[in-house]
């Protein structure tokens, strides 16, 4: 049965992935007019694309999404606000804490702040630098999926924290130094990694499922676009205050 | 072929890696707090295994093939040689790079369509909504709106222009549409745009910002470089949310034609 499914998958797989070839096709044989240099290594690439995709989308299917769907519910008949908001913040951190992008960024930070001379050049308070701005982003990320959960116990509608996120930004954009504005800004995405889209859609789409009087259409999803406005905010603090 | 093994098997690992902290949440809070036992834990587990060779094996796959042909193609869309430019002439109009925008539009396009988290998330869409939202016709409006931003935001490099400002208008259109639009739609709505913003989606955008920003004289890549990842998590969000309320007055016009 598995075979079976993987084999579907497969071939929805290859559908998905077909428009991605024919821009590269066309432009190439059309516009660019010149041929894929190594085809070999293209196809190869592709055919691991392929396989790559199905195998994580089955995996999902069968781990992820029933996994966070049935915690969801267990926290909901438990009747716990303390450990349902917990798991939410500790959802969120540990879904950034170890993300490779964020990794990265922070590193580029640290430069940014080397250049500033806000700390000494060497690997030791880069890596302090880098760490703590890890930090910061994570327990943002973490607080964000907190307050989603509480929104959608409480109710409210899922537009109000993004209004008033979007509003602070706005605000205070001007003030945040332009060169840690893109690394704000970036840093946004990182909140939602392969594995925090499907668990957090799994947790927000469960609560909201279980819980009486809300629809899982209405209330279920918006966590997640929260979670990537917080860390610009925190970002942006972090860069105006150091 | 053996080195190539030991490089693929590091991969794995480092996904397992980065992994690990949101498995110990996962497992502990069930364990701990819930202290029910995993139903069907075989299940779970294959799940995981799955989750994780998907990942390694798809990064893999985009390094070999779909990277380096972007980047390519960007460079090869902005030599003055294609452009037919002096390569000195620094006054090139906007409609000089008339093809970088088009590729950047389709480019979008297909990438969305292609993205695994947004497939996972329309999916539970249509199943959690009774078939009222289709998973393709949201795939698809998100494909139109990150093909829109990026158009955009290359033509913002292109132009120098200020990023803030296309990305406060872009706000402020969202703003307006989330008043009028199906409150059912509002949050996969806003969260389409984030999500769209994952797997393939990063690395091929900041890719190319970069690129476009290193080719195009009198551009910085360290300013102008970024933000084009504030464009395609910004867009998507107002095209799913016009594909929302052009669903509902189809629906309102068919419903009232009919006697």
């Amino acid at each position: 049965m598995f075979k079976k499914r993987f084999i579907n998958q497969l071939i929805n797989s290859f559908f998905d992935l077909s428009p991605i070839l024919a821009v590269v096709v066309i432009f190439q044989v059309l516009i660019i007019r010149q041929s894929i240099p190594d085809v070999g290594h293209f196809v190869v690439g592709i055919v691991f694309v392929l396989v790559g995709l199905s195998l994580f989308i089955q995996g999902l299917e069968l781990s992820l999404f029933p996994l966070g769907e049935s915690m969801a519910y267990a926290f909901a008949r438990k009747g716990s606000l303390f450990w349902l908001l917990t798991f939410a913040f500790c959802l969120g951190f540990g879904a950034a804490i170890a993300e490779p992008a964020l990794m990265n960024i922070a590193l580029q930070a640290s430069e940014v702040a080397v250049k500033k001379a806000v700390i000494s050049p060497t690997l030791e308070a880069k890596n302090l630098y880098a760490l703590g701005f890890r930090i910061i982003v994570a327990v943002s990320i973490g607080l964000a999926i907190l307050v989603g959960v509480l929104r959608i116990i409480k109710g409210w509608p899922a537009y109000y924290p993004v209004f008033y996120a979007y509003v602070f930004i706005a605000l205070i954009t001007p003030f945040t130094p332009a060169d840690i504005l893109g690394i704000a800004y970036d840093s946004g995405c990182i909140a939602t990694s392969t594995l925090t889209v499907p668990l957090v859609t799994a947790l927000g789409v469960g609560l909201a499922t279980a819980i009486k009087g809300r629809n899982p259409m209405t209330d279920g999803f918006g966590l997640l676009v929260f979670a990537s406005l917080t860390p610009i905010i925190s970002v942006m603090l972090y860069g105006i205050v150091l | 072929m053996s080195a190539w093994l030991i490089e693929f098997l590091q991969l794995v690992l480092e996904t397992t890696r980065d992994f690990i902290p949101i498995f110990v949440v996962l497992i502990g809070f069930h364990l701990l707090i819930i202290r029910k036992p995993i139903n069907n834990p075989q299940k779970i587990f294959t799940g995981f295994i799955f989750v994780l060779l998907g990942i390694a094996v798809f990064l893999e796959g985009l390094d070999m093939a779909l990277f380096p042909i972007g980047k390519l193609m960007a460079t090869q869309l902005t030599t003055p040689a294609f452009l037919g430019i002096n390569p000195n002439d620094k006054t090139a109009s906007w409609q000089t790079y008339r093809w970088i925008y088009l590729f950047a539009a389709s480019l979008g396009f297909a990438v969305a369509l292609a993205e695994p988290s947004l497939q996972a998330i329309a999916n539970k869409a249509e199943q959690i909504s009774g078939g009222t939202i289709r998973a393709w016709g949201l795939r698809i409006a998100v494909g139109f709106g990150l093909g829109t931003g990026l158009a955009l935001g290359t033509f913002r490099i292109i132009t120098g222009t200020e990023l803030y400002l296309y990305i406060v208008a872009g706000f402020a259109i969202a703003a307006l549409q989330t008043l009028f639009a199906p409150k059912s739609i509002i949050g996969i709505a806003f969260d389409s745009g984030t999500v769209t913003t994952t797997m393939i989606t990063v690395p091929l955008v900041t890719s190319l910002g970069i690129g476009l920003a290193q080719a195009i004289p009198g551009r910085n890549p360290l300013l102008d470089g970024f933000g084009l990842l504030a464009f395609a998590s910004l867009y998507p969000i107002i095209a799913v949310l016009s594909y929302a309320q052009i669903a509902q007055w189809l629906n309102k016009r068919s419903l009232s034609s009919k006697p």
